[in-house]
């Protein structure tokens, strides 16, 4: 057999074996991400059936699949709510910020993996999962509670805030030093403030580029503005999700909706290669020595994100509860921590944190959606009104 | 009523009725709507909530801004001295039943005119004299309060 037909019966039987995977997760009401991490485990290197031929495809897939979620991302922010919401929630972002990350600085430092992984390890302790998150608020129908829209904007700082930390990780796993690395900074921030502005004032213009009434047009016009951005963003070190990202703001209006509809399936499809393949590209044995740093540093911070959420919550005015199903809602840590992982263990840095953030992101996405079901346990309705009795 | 944005998702309007109680509507951005009520123990979360189809939306939209068109006419009442305005019956037993508006000679009989018919959800507003009643139709009429009394004996056949 020639590699095209071993790569055809491995790519078909890995995307079928992860269809079924995915319903098996619907079923149980569980996102589908920790079971394509574990399909990329299973068929990794040293796992139970290592692929041969199909692991170029799944890296250049991978690659689209981290554009793809980006420019997702940023269609479904306009540009005034990202606006909007910095103003608002600027307070609540920091301390997101200052609690969730510096524990996983701390934590890299702690093992003497030196800064650069401690930076790397920062971003992947502090962004939660948007995906997941509007996934369980969707199942647990709470979109119509007071405390989403508390959730919903840390989400968004968190997603902004990424704008500027990526081109910093890039800068910095390749290894520039401390003025190169200003610069990326200073270029990400000029393009999101440029993109932004240019969105917020001339909306129209860039979307005018596209038709919302011609599909195939908008879809090749859109994805491939979106790679052409991003391929230049990496070019000058500012990192091709960054640029995939503010593709996904600059579009507006109808064009955004239409475009998002149509890139939606593709995006599963890339997202869940790209989940397989960082299960792929780690060794599952090294995943037993990290496991329980890993399981150590998923407490904490599932702890601190906890205590940021509740804390936002009570700012906002929200009772005990719905404090809580802020705090606990907020825990899941998904596609971004693995997109940093990404990054710096693409980049050489640190070996063991590919199988760190693997089973970090395994056990927050796994036991967060679950935390996020107990406000609405009887055990738990019966505790706040006791306290409410005593106080 | 109160808005709220949900970036990424929508935007959720909030009603709190004189009750007490809050009813949200989700609006989604891919078009769905979702009909929220809040749970009385926890003033932020909602008990029960439904998605809702256009056609639902909409149905639901009709009889609610009905109610609420009938709600402004008795306001009338207020403003205008004298004058008051009262929904009527047609019932089954009514001589009116299958006539037109016309035949009840209402305004030169009571001084009493029909400014609506409310049939099956739905305000038929300043009926011309044609308008054929049914049985289950609601009329709104404006009229003194002698006038109100005559009209209401007209359409139930009590005239004599």
């Amino acid at each position: 057999m020639n590699d095209t037909t071993m790569l055809l019966i491995e790519v078909g039987g890995l995307l079928l074996g992860m269809g079924m995977l995915g319903r098996m997760a619907s079923r149980i009401g569980m996102s589908p991400i920790p079971l394509y991490l574990l399909a990329g485990l299973a068929f990794g290197h040293g796992g139970l059936v290592p692929l041969s031929a199909g692991e170029d495809f799944f890296e250049v897939g991978a690659e689209i699949g981290v554009i793809l979620l980006l420019v997702m991302l940023g269609l479904e922010y306009s540009a005034d709510e990202l606006v909007g919401n910095l103003r608002k929630s600027a307070l609540a972002g920091v301390v997101d910020g200052l609690l969730n990350a510096l524990p996983g600085a701390a934590f890299a430092l702690l093992l003497g993996w030196g800064p650069v992984a401690a930076v790397a390890l920062a971003g992947v302790t502090w962004v939660s999962s948007s995906g997941v998150i509007a996934k369980i608020l969707r199942d647990l129908r709470r979109m119509g509670n007071r405390e989403t829209p508390v959730m919903l904007s840390i989400l968004v700082i968190e997603d902004l805030a990424m704008a500027f930390y990526l081109p910093l990780l890039t800068a910095l796993v390749i290894g520039a030093g401390l003025v190169e690395g200003a610069r990326t900074l200073l270029i990400a921030v000029a393009a999101v403030l440029v993109i932004l502005y240019a969105a917020l004032r001339h909306g129209h213009a860039i979307s005018t580029l596209f038709s919302p009434r011609e599909p195939e047009a908008l879809l090749l016009g859109v994805l491939g503005l979106t790679m052409l951005v991003a391929g230049l963003a990496d070019r000058v070190n500012v990192s091709a999700a960054v640029g995939a990202f503010l593709v996904g703001i600059a579009i507006s209006g109808p064009v955004a909706h239409h475009a998002s509809e149509l890139l939606m399936p593709l995006r599963d499809l890339f997202a869940a290669v790209f989940f397989v393949f960082f299960g792929l590209a780690t060794d599952p044995g090294e995943m037993v020595p990290v496991f329980l740093p890993a399981l150590g540093l998923a407490v904490v911070t599932m702890a601190t994100k906890t205590l940021t959420g509740y804390l936002a919550a009570r700012r906002a005015g929200i009772a005990v509860s719905g404090r809580w199903r802020t705090g606990l809602g907020l825990t899941p840590r998904g596609e971004f921590s693995i997109v940093i992982a990404g990054i710096a263990v693409g980049a050489g840095v640190e070996s063991q944190l590919a199988p760190l953030a693997t089973a970090y992101v395994l056990i927050t996405v796994v036991s967060g959606p679950l935390l996020s079901r107990v406000p609405d346990t009887a055990w738990f309705k019966a505790r706040v009104r006791r306290r409410a009795a005593t106080a | 009523m109160e808005k709220a944005d949900l970036p990424g998702i929508g935007v959720r309007h909030d009603v709190v009725t004189a009750s007490g109680r809050r009813i949200s509507v989700v609006s989604h951005r891919s078009g769905e709507r979702e009909l929220a009520f809040f749970d009385r123990d926890d003033p932020d979360a909602c008990s029960d909530s439904t998605f809702l189809t256009d056609d639902e939306a909409e149905a639901l939209a009709d009889v609610l801004g009905a109610s609420l068109m009938l709600g402004e006419l008795v306001g009338l009442r207020e403003r205008a001295a004298g004058l008051l305005t009262e929904q009527v019956a047609v019932r089954a037993d009514s001589p009116y039943v299958n006539r037109r508006l016309g035949d009840t000679e209402a305004r030169s009989r009571t001084g009493v005119s029909i400014v609506a018919v409310l049939r099956e959800g739905d305000a038929i507003p300043s009926p011309g004299p044609e308008i054929v009643f049914s049985a289950g139709d609601t009329l709104v009429a404006v009229g003194t309060r002698s006038g109100m009394d005559a009209f209401i004996r007209l359409i139930a056949g009590d005239s004599g």
